[in-house]
């Protein structure tokens, strides 16, 4: 009992404990990202990458789900050129999605893009994405937006099949002129 | 209760209590703030309580009788918010203001002011959140857990509100844990080393710990909202580079460790009670203090099993749902203790134990459906269903609540000086252990049935067990009317108690005159 510290200074101590966890919360944005880079959960796809050739894997073909989805209210129309191809793991591939900006205003829009399953993220690899950064699009105009992708023929030989799903979000409010979501 | 502090100890030439209104607003004393946060907590109880009675007058029978659909939204919102910080979390701080110093031998709380503080916030931020109820956007309507994007692109514009009134708790919380670390940390009596400390402080010692950790965390994560609401950030919007998943990750970050802070200080009252009445000293006491600091430490580690639908990675979700069974460990060796310190003991059923034994029972009831709950599978089926409902509410009402009311029936005489009269506690109990039991058992029927909660209109086939449900809310509503009545009986009243109050009670509480004096352990005692 004779070297307790005094009231003070436990308050002080568990003040700054608190603070911390304060600062904590928001540290938990970037670590969250980082923990799904590392592990590849969450559908995370990694930024983009040079398109280089890889060893084809003609051994096997990998079916290529594509989905378009809009988010909430977002008006626009968006459509995957081809709902589905078939990829050999190495070989790179451009497919398309049409977009159209069916309101009377000019809008700038983000995709989100989601792998299923989650595992196969890591080895899609994206070299050109239209997911890089916001597209805008004048009133009544339309588009086709490119997506140049490969999977690493890493993929475990158990995934036959791929999906991505991108979801369009209205961005107006959020427009930049920077890339943005490079690690999306 | 304001007896007990008018009484004044006239043997020390020190002031005692002032007079009049003023001092309550400005007391430094542990035993009038104590007063205040009980008194407080209770009417908090009776708001929330009458919420929920609206939501089960709707749910009553099928199809929209009462209320709109709206304000449906808003009582379950209110009803959650109210009761969790502003009835549960206030009631325990109460009891600690009251009891930790005079359990180990403190003169008062380390840091009297900012107790004074912490309290008198309270009423001003629940005073902000309740009167939302009567502006033009309503009051908050999305669900206690107010997730993003609900509660930030679709939230009415009193929002706002609630953020502050979420950051004016969050302080009082933090300055509330604060006090109780120092007090226990620093002004415990010679002799009171940390394994000789009553369960209750233990426990509270833990709680205090959880809530500095974690209700900064809760001060975040609306401030991410308020942020993304009104300065354009994107932390849960998509469009803008952010994730809503996040925010259910940094809410249930906090919101794990909360729902234990609502339950460790009831562990610690249960633990003072039952080897009272059972004549038997508490079996395992140090297990019971290991046993509550695992329960702390796990609490951080399975926060997503409150989110194993968002589309989690199996990894993930193996991980989640082991680590939350493992928690059932520590949780059985304290039921366990209970039971076996009531084994063989000369036990008696006075309404403090009544509260006890029916608290071990339904809790442990609570606690099997968790585990049912926390089977990731399962889960899927049981998710946002009156199952999780049912679950829930065995844990806090005949868990925490039941435990709150067992420690104001254990120690009101010590308090006031004078006995509640027993046999309106009795029946006191009774009706709140039929009503509580009528009121929630028949939710787990209706929600494996797949009955969703939050919404004011169910199918057909679930009429018979709500109506059940509603009968039983208000068999137990009510009864707590009856509470009002026996405590103010008891302050009033009472028989005069004796300084032992119990038959052969342990604990330096105990060795003070009953009431206890306004200005207790002025010097401290030798502890042996």
């Amino acid at each position: 009992m004779s070297s307790r510290p005094s009231v003070a200074k436990t308050a002080v101590k568990h003040v700054t404990i608190a603070i911390l966890m304060f600062g904590f919360g928001f540290a938990m944005i970037p670590l969250y990202d980082v923990f799904c880079e590392v592990t590849g959960l969450n559908g995370k796809v990694q930024a983009a990458v040079v398109k280089t050739a890889m060893e084809i894997d003609r051994s096997r073909s990998i079916k290529v789900q594509l989905v378009a989805s809009n988010n909430a209210e977002m008006p626009w129309r968006f459509s995957p050129l081809q709902n589905e191809i078939a990829l050999h793991p190495g070989d790179w591939k451009q497919v398309g999605f049409w977009v159209s900006n069916v309101t009377d205003q000019d809008m700038v829009s983000q995709s989100v893009p989601s792998i299923t399953p989650a595992r196969a993220a890591r080895y899609v690899k994206k070299s050109e994405c239209f997911c890089f950064e916001q597209q805008t699009l004048a009133s009544g105009e339309s588009k086709v937006m490119n997506l140049v992708f490969t999977i690493s023929p890493d993929l475990p030989e158990d995934i036959r099949t791929v999906t991505m799903v991108y979801t369009l979000f209205d961005a107006t409010d959020f427009a930049t002129s920077q890339v943005v979501a490079t690690s999306d | 209760m304001m007896t007990s502090a008018t009484t004044l100890h006239e043997d020390h030439g020190h002031h005692g209590p002032a007079k009049g209104l003023m001092r309550w607003v400005l007391t430094t004393n542990h035993k009038d703030i104590g007063t205040l946060y009980l008194w407080f907590a209770f009417t908090m109880l009776l708001i929330g309580g009458s919420m929920a009675l609206i939501i089960r007058l709707e749910l009553f029978q099928p199809g929209m009788q009462l209320i709109e659909p709206e304000f449906f939204n808003q009582m379950t919102t209110m009803h959650g918010l109210v009761m969790v910080f502003g009835a549960i979390m206030p009631a325990f701080v109460g009891m600690a203001n009251w009891l930790v110093p005079m359990m180990v031998g403190a003169p008062d709380m380390a840091l009297p002011r900012m107790n004074n503080l912490s309290f008198w916030i309270l009423p001003f931020a629940f005073g902000m959140l309740i009167l939302t109820l009567f502006s033009e956007a309503g009051a908050p309507n999305f669900g206690w857990t107010f997730y993003a994007p609900l509660s930030t692109t679709y939230a009415p514009s009193s929002v706002t509100y609630f953020i502050f009134g979420v950051h004016l708790m969050g302080i009082s919380s933090i300055m509330g844990a604060i006090n109780i670390i120092a007090t226990i940390l620093n002004l415990r009596a010679p002799g009171m080393t940390l394994m000789k400390m009553p369960l209750f402080v233990w426990t509270w010692l833990i709680t205090a710990y959880l809530l500095i950790a974690v209700m900064p965390v809760l001060a975040g994560v609306v401030t991410m909202m308020l942020m993304d609401i009104h300065f354009g950030t994107s932390f849960f919007n998509a469009a803008g580079g952010g994730d809503p998943v996040l925010f259910q990750h940094v809410f249930w970050f906090f919101g794990h460790p909360e729902v234990y802070i609502m339950i460790l200080p009831a562990f610690g009252i249960v633990s003072q009670i039952i080897p009272t009445f059972a004549r038997k000293p508490l079996f395992g006491y140090s297990s019971m203090v290991y046993a509550t600091a695992s329960i702390a430490f796990l609490s951080f580690i399975v926060w997503a099993h409150h989110m194993f639908t968002v589309g989690l990675p199996l990894a993930t979700e193996l991980f989640f749902m082991y680590a939350t069974m493992l928690i059932a460990i520590p949780t059985g060796v304290k039921v366990f203790n209970w039971v076996s310190t009531m084994f063989n003991g000369s036990m008696t059923f006075e309404t403090p134990m009544l509260f006890a034994v029916a608290f071990v029972i339904l809790f442990t009831i609570g606690g099997f459906s968790g585990l049912m709950l926390a089977i990731a599978p399962a889960d899927f089926q049981y998710h946002d269903t009156y199952f999780v409902v049912a679950h829930f509410h065995y844990v806090l009402v005949p868990g925490a609540l039941f435990a709150i009311i067992a420690g104001v029936y254990y120690w009101i005489p010590k308090w006031c000086g004078r006995y509640y009269n027993e046999t309106l506690g009795k029946w006191h109990f009774w009706l709140s252990f039929v009503g509580v039991n009528v009121t929630f058992f028949p939710m787990h029927f209706v929600g494996l049935a797949g009955m969703p909660r939050r919404i004011p209109d169910y199918a057909l086939q679930f009429a018979d067990f709500n109506a059940v449900a509603s009968i039983g809310a208000f068999i137990f509503g009510l009864s707590q009317i009856l509470f009002l009545y026996i405590v103010i009986d008891a302050i009033r009243n009472g028989k005069k108690a004796t300084d032992e109050v119990w038959e052969g009670t342990e604990g330096l509480e105990w060795t003070l005159p009953s009431p206890a004096p306004y200005h207790s352990f002025s010097e401290p005692p030798e502890v042996k």
